[in-house]
């Protein structure tokens, strides 16, 4: 280098340098503003007490914004969140330009799949980073996956997988698989299919439970159910566990304790795989239970959990980076340095090649972690975690 | 209404007569001090699940007595003077005091909620514990049991790591992922290190020029510059046919001469020896499953672990770096603390 350069070289330094000072010794903090972009219908539940609360996912993330302020004290910067709510015919295509003209750029997506993918494709020059907290459709990650859209939620291959390694760690390797009639059910359907196979279990039977309409709740519904469930689970063959693909919350919680055999219950209801109960209690777990419990005065569910890990990734991204840029906070999310505590024993990580966080999952029956997966003895080269879902070497997604 | 007819820390509740049973207990001692090597120590680990404190002999490696505490116990160490135990018990919310010769709980501390790792001045006046749920260090009188003030840190403070000279606290924020400097005098916190996720424990090199951080989930030692405030190395860890994730540190000793630094690598299910000078790691020791923490032997012959998921501790020989003994304690061993007596 010529001593031309690199004294001027030496003069940017400097340049730079005060600048930082200068930046650093301001008393305005840097300020980083986030959207929560939610659709506004309610999901109703078979079991009252999983009615989703009015801030489901919500209120995960504003408890994050409050752990990111903490550490932003000290670091001079401060954080913020909006809840955008979209009515019944909003779209969501509209919905994030409006947010990037006002200059938003870092997004908290609570969306169905064909809704998150319009908001992702919106941001045509690619300004904005995506956090899908709600979608678990394998093929956002995959044939749809995008490069500005990162999934804290996990998918359902991962959660099919966390509870097949366990089933079939307890021996129970012989399952009758109800699937439900609506198209969620039937992809949660063929990822339990997908991950019998990969685990070395066996569907004795399958059957299909028809949505034929008809009220969750009447006043004396229970007499026909346990008449009605057991008839539908007789003359099975021999199984050592019913498995129950249900998201649309039609059958699967009337089965336990239904069944023709008895047997137990796992899917759906029953032993049931998920990113966070507010049952979890270890590895620290209790100080961010009880924080949430304190301001919410609700348990933290697992959609507040994934939204709670997206908020956390921008204040990591945030405080490594020291800046709120999208790209930067990206490459720092992908790169080798990020590892996020979330109380799961153990890093999260980012899968490069498809944007998912890589996590433990926990199965609860409802009112205990019964156990968390990856199970001992299932083995990856690169982490145990990647035992969960869609692996690199099958997985279809080029980013761009 | 309290006593003031002891000499110690804290008044008692009893004058101690040797009667009784203790006149046996008595004897055994007499007998050890004859008998025994000169290392009759007794060590201290609190069992985070069975609410218990296991009593080691540790010239023998034995459990000699199992003391009854209050729920969670996990924070363990010993007043300057030699008299007392301190143990947190997080879901009882305080910090219990127990008499090292009658090993009866004399008295409860106001540590604040849920009270995990704490540290003491040099006095042994003060002691200065980290409260996870609402973001405070908690400093207390010791004598007069009353909380002297607090400090507000970062999300979940956990490790707590005094100077030598007592001005600088080090305090780590486990989601903030901070070490946070903390004048002892002023109580303000004057520098804020970011290290990588979950820092867990500091320690201070007994000569005060460097101050060890371990994050759990990042799998990292920092070592950072106490006066500069500045990270001069970060120790990483790699064992063939582990996985990243399952190295996590957790505890870490260092020798008084500064020369070698012992972390405890958590589920990784080792002890990893460093050159305290270069700060390269010179030997993986394997212990016992899911280690936490340590303590040297007065002596500074044998190094104590506490291996959580396998209930036992793990005795190293210094000199040899080799694991000669496992003993079994209580469910879920976490703390240990190891006195002259």
């Amino acid at each position: 280098m010529s001593p031309d350069r690199c004294a001027s070289l030496i003069r940017l330094l400097l340049a730079g340098t005060f600048l930082f000072a200068w930046m650093s010794a301001s008393t305005d903090a840097a300020e980083i503003n986030i959207s929560y972009l939610r659709r506004a219908d309610p999901k109703s539940t078979l079991s009252l007490i999983q009615t989703p609360a009015a801030n489901d996912g919500l209120a995960g993330a504003r408890l994050a914004i409050d752990d990111n302020n903490t550490t932003g004290r000290f670091l001079n910067q401060q954080f913020s969140l909006e809840d955008v709510r979209l009515g019944g015919g909003a779209d969501a295509a509209a919905a994030t330009m409006a947010l990037a003209e006002r200059g938003v750029s870092l997004v908290i997506a609570d969306l169905p799949p064909d809704g998150l993918l319009k908001a992702a494709d919106a941001d045509a020059s690619r300004k904005l980073l995506f956090f899908n907290v709600g979608a678990i459709d394998d093929r956002l990650r995959e044939e749809d996956c995008r490069a500005n859209l990162i999934h804290t939620a996990p998918t359902r291959s991962m959660l099919a997988d966390a509870l097949a390694q366990y089933l079939v760690w307890k021996q129970w390797r012989r399952w009758l698989l109800v699937v439900g009639s609506h198209a969620e059910d039937k992809l949660y359907g063929d990822a339990l299919r997908r991950s019998a196979k990969r685990f070395g279990a066996r569907i004795v039977q399958e059957k299909v439970f028809e949505d034929t309409g008809g009220a969750r709740r009447t006043d004396s519904g229970v007499v026909q159910i346990q008449r009605q469930l057991p008839v539908f689970t007789q003359g099975a063959p021999a199984y050592d566990v019913l498995v129950a693909a249900d998201e649309s919350e039609v059958f699967a919680s009337y089965l336990p304790y239904r069944t023709w055999d008895p047997r137990p219950v796992a899917g759906s209801a029953g032993l049931v795989p998920t990113s966070w109960d507010g049952s979890h209690d270890q590895w620290g777990a209790v100080q961010l239970q009880d924080r949430f419990m304190r301001q919410f005065s609700r348990r933290m569910t697992a959609r507040d959990m994934q939204a709670w890990t997206a908020v956390r990734m921008i204040g990591e991204g945030a405080s490594r980076t020291r800046s709120a840029d999208p790209k930067a906070m990206l490459d720092f999310l992908t790169g080798p340095d990020f590892a996020l505590a979330a109380f799961k024993g153990q890093r999260l990580t980012l899968r490069d090649w498809n944007l998912q966080l890589r996590q433990p999952i926990l199965l609860s029956d409802g009112r205990m972690i019964v156990s968390v997966s990856p199970q001992e003895g299932f083995l990856h080269q690169v982490s145990e975690l990647d035992t969960l879902g869609i692996d690199r070497p099958e997985s279809q997604c080029r980013l761009k | 209404m309290t006593e003031k007819t002891s000499s110690g820390l804290f008044p008692r509740r009893r004058s101690l007569h040797f009667v009784g049973p203790r006149n046996w207990l008595l004897a055994v001692g007499v007998f050890v001090l004859i008998g025994g090597q000169a290392s009759a120590f007794t060590a201290y680990v609190s069992n985070e699940k069975s609410n218990t404190i296991s009593v080691v002999d540790t010239d023998k490696f034995t459990v000699v007595k199992t003391i009854k505490v209050g729920q969670r116990p996990r924070g363990i160490e010993l007043t300057k003077d030699g008299k007392f135990v301190l143990v947190a018990v997080g879901d009882d919310d305080t910090i219990q005091v127990i008499d090292v010769r009658t090993h009866e709980i004399v008295a409860n501390l106001p540590s604040g909620p849920d009270p995990e790792l704490f540290t003491q001045d040099h006095t042994g006046k003060i002691l200065y514990v980290a409260n996870e749920n609402d973001n405070t260090v908690t400093i207390i009188d010791v004598e007069r049991r009353v909380p002297l003030g607090e400090v507000q840190v970062g999300v979940e403070p956990e490790g707590m790591g005094l100077s030598p000279d007592g001005k600088i606290l080090v305090a780590t924020s486990e989601t903030s992922n901070m070490a946070h400097f903390i004048d002892t005098e002023t109580r303000r916190i004057v520098a804020n290190v970011l290290v990588d996720a979950r820092p867990r424990f500091a320690e201070f090199k007994r000569n005060g020029s460097e101050v060890w951080v371990s994050s759990e989930i990042g799998g990292t030692v920092s070592v950072i510059d106490p006066v500069k405030h500045e990270m001069k190395k970060k120790i990483t860890f790699d064992i063939p046919g582990l996985r990243k994730e399952a190295i996590q540190a957790v505890g870490i000793s260092i020798t008084p001469d500064g020369k070698t630094g012992f972390v405890a690598l958590g589920p990784a299910n080792r002890i990893a020896v460093i050159n305290g000078a270069t700060h390269e790691v010179q030997k993986y020791l394997l212990v016992g499953q899911r280690v936490w923490h340590m303590a040297f032997t007065p002596d500074e012959k044998y190094l104590l672990t506490t291996n959580g998921v396998s209930n036992d501790v793990s005795v190293i020989d210094v000199a040899n770096l080799k694991v000669i003994k496992t003993i079994q304690v209580g469910e879920l061993p976490w703390g240990i603390a190891i006195s002259q007596q």
